[in-house]
């Protein structure tokens, strides 16, 4: 098996320009590159014969709507040879265009319209980018911070008009998010009043 | 002169008994042979991502119970297994052992009915009844150690909720004593039957480089001959002290993975076996009161233990900043869970890595060419359960 260390050091000699970032936490390596640089980083992770990160795990998204970088996509990678993962996280703005991995794995596929349709980051060349998991006709990003959890529509069947229909979310009771911050710590007004 | 062809659409489900829940799948046939297959699913997504973020690390835990809903506490595990790291609690030996002994209580679990559903997808009945039975007791298990059938939330952070009752673990050892044998009916049922073959033989073989290539993991991968199994490979709890077997296929067809799946169940047994001879004694979760509840009868007596419980029945511990990924080797193949905490109760982002999800994304590869006929048989040895392929 490869020591971890050496594989990063490999990693930031081989790919010294296009990396930004690396460290190791948890045993696992962490890089931190640039959107543009995403393809090329993902074909030779794959192809050098010192990496052979052969499988890809999961594509996903991460959303920080105080960020002026909203997004920030990630990648994970696997490989069996050295039994080493890696982590591959950039930064994506909200309406930027990402470049598709499916021509290098083709598992990239679902993993990018989960993406799409969870948090609205557009894929470049994806042969087939269309909503995964939401419903049929569905609007919005669930996983996004601001989308409500309780959802916009509710469906149900209408006796009147014999077929299911659509309509806005109505709550008997509204979902109720408590604040349980210590008191002790202070909660969150009383740390306010005590700054001033 | 050529007879005109049209290719024809068909609709396999959303309501198919062999589709093992709810799929669509949009198939495009050119007479029995299936030219294109567009799965749609999604139609049980419940969001579970979403509503982890807005619940405490103890809330979020039976919601894995909820994805692979035939083996429940495989997933629990990948989630406590997370949360640990991050925290860096030491589990108790006891607990470790307890968590491996239910985990392969759900990998037989998830197996016999993989098994037995996919040899009643290509016509037997038998065994799904015989499987059935051995599957009950196998719940009673879970109901006796967390209270609960199906739904069981018993791993946590930390180890394990309770303590095994008494006598569960002589109960298991007969379970493992009559066990064997019953593999071996199921098998005379299935191994050499002259049907169960034709169905399953060099039907959706998927080649090495293919499995990598479409992230296959688990029995789909191994199935074709790639000898790779998180338990050994990136041992976690205590399973480098078993010894067990990973059986690997050699063609990588529907056969070859049924026959993975059985030999599975025996090393299972097998770690059942090994648990239950070296059970350690001592406690069952860690005795840090900021993570795991006190006992009950601490409450009574102590004012520390009646403010940990409190505190940890509403707000909930708190997780320090970072971002993990940990995966554990599940019936299906890897479960994984990538955690981002923020340091408050509640895990900021929490993205589960269903390995039925890249299965399926491969039946368009996997079922090009065959006969419509081909598709239950092709689904059934994929392992398919939507409660984990569709979130």
């Amino acid at each position: 098996m490869q020591n971890i260390q050496d594989l990063e050091k490999i990693l930031n000699s081989e790919l010294n320009t296009k990396i930004k970032s690396s460290y190791i936490k948890h045993n696992q390596i962490y890089l931190k590159i640039d959107e543009a640089d995403l393809t090329e980083v993902i074909l030779f992770l794959k192809t050098n014969s010192k990496t052979k990160f052969r499988q890809l795990i999961d594509i996903t998204a991460v959303d920080f709507p105080e960020n002026e970088i909203r997004f920030k996509l990630v990648y994970l990678l696997l490989s069996h040879e050295f039994n080493q993962r890696i982590i591959i996280e950039m930064d994506v703005k909200e309406k930027e265009i990402v470049g598709s991995i499916t021509s290098i794995f083709p598992a990239a596929n679902w993993m990018e319209r989960e993406v799409f349709d969870m948090y609205g980051i557009d894929f470049k060349d994806h042969p087939d980018l269309r909503r995964i998991l939401t419903d049929y006709g569905f609007e919005g990003h669930p996983l996004r911070k601001d989308f409500p959890l309780t959802g916009h529509n509710e469906v149900r069947y209408s006796h009147e008009t014999k077929k299911v229909i659509y309509e806005p979310v109505k709550l008997e009771q509204n979902y109720r998010n408590f604040d349980y911050e210590s008191p002790w710590e202070g909660t969150k007004y009383i740390k306010e009043q005590t700054k001033e | 002169m050529a007879k005109e062809t049209k290719t024809l659409n068909l609709n396999f489900g959303p309501q198919h008994p062999a589709a093992h829940g709810v799929l669509r799948l949009i198939l495009q046939l050119d007479g029995e042979i299936v030219e294109k297959a567009d799965p749609h699913i999604g139609l049980l997504h419940r969001g579970t991502e979403k509503l982890i973020e807005n619940k405490t690390y103890t809330q979020a835990v039976p919601y894995f119970d909820r994805l692979d809903y035939v083996a429940p506490m495989n997933q629990e595990h990948a989630f406590a297994l997370a949360i640990e790291k991050i925290l860096k609690i030491e589990v108790p030996i006891r607990a470790q052992y307890i968590r491996v002994m239910f985990c392969e209580i759900g990998r037989i679990l998830s197996h016999i009915l993989n098994v037995t559903t996919q040899a009643m997808d290509v016509g037997a009945l038998t065994p799904t009844l015989w499987g059935f039975e051995e599957r009950e007791i196998l719940m009673g298990f879970y109901e006796k150690v967390s209270g609960s059938r199906l739904h069981a939330n018993y791993f946590r952070a930390g180890g394990v909720h309770q303590d095994l009752p008494k006598g569960l673990d002589k109960e298991i050892g007969k379970f493992c004593e009559r066990f064997p044998k019953i593999i071996n009916d199921l098998e005379l049922l299935l191994t050499d039957n002259r049907i169960f073959k034709q169905r399953n033989v060099d039907i959706g073989v998927v080649s090495k480089q293919d499995a990598l290539d479409y992230s296959f993991s688990g029995v789909m991968l191994r199935g074709s001959g790639v000898p790779w199994d998180l338990r050994k490979s990136q041992p976690y709890d205590c399973y480098e002290q078993f010894e067990f077997k990973i059986p690997v296929g050699k063609n990588g067809d529907c056969y070859d993975r049924y026959l993975c799946r059985i030999e599975e169940m025996k090393e299972s047994v097998n770690i059942i076996n090994q648990c239950l001879a070296n059970l350690p004694v001592g406690p069952i979760k860690t005795d840090d009161g900021k993570i795991s509840p006190p006992p009950k009868k601490e409450i009574k007596q102590s004012m520390e233990a009646l403010i940990h419980h409190f505190k940890l029945y509403t707000e909930g511990y708190r997780v320090d900043k970072d971002e993990i990924y940990t995966a554990v080797e599940a019936p299906k193949g890897e479960f994984g869970v990538y955690l981002i905490s923020d340091g408050s109760s509640k895990p900021y982002k929490c993205k589960i890595r269903a390995p039925g999800f890249s299965h399926l994304q491969a039946m368009d590869y996997l079922i090009k060419g065959h006969m419509l006929a081909d598709v239950p048989a092709v689904l059934g040895s994929m392992d398919i359960v939507f409660g984990e392929v569709d979130r």
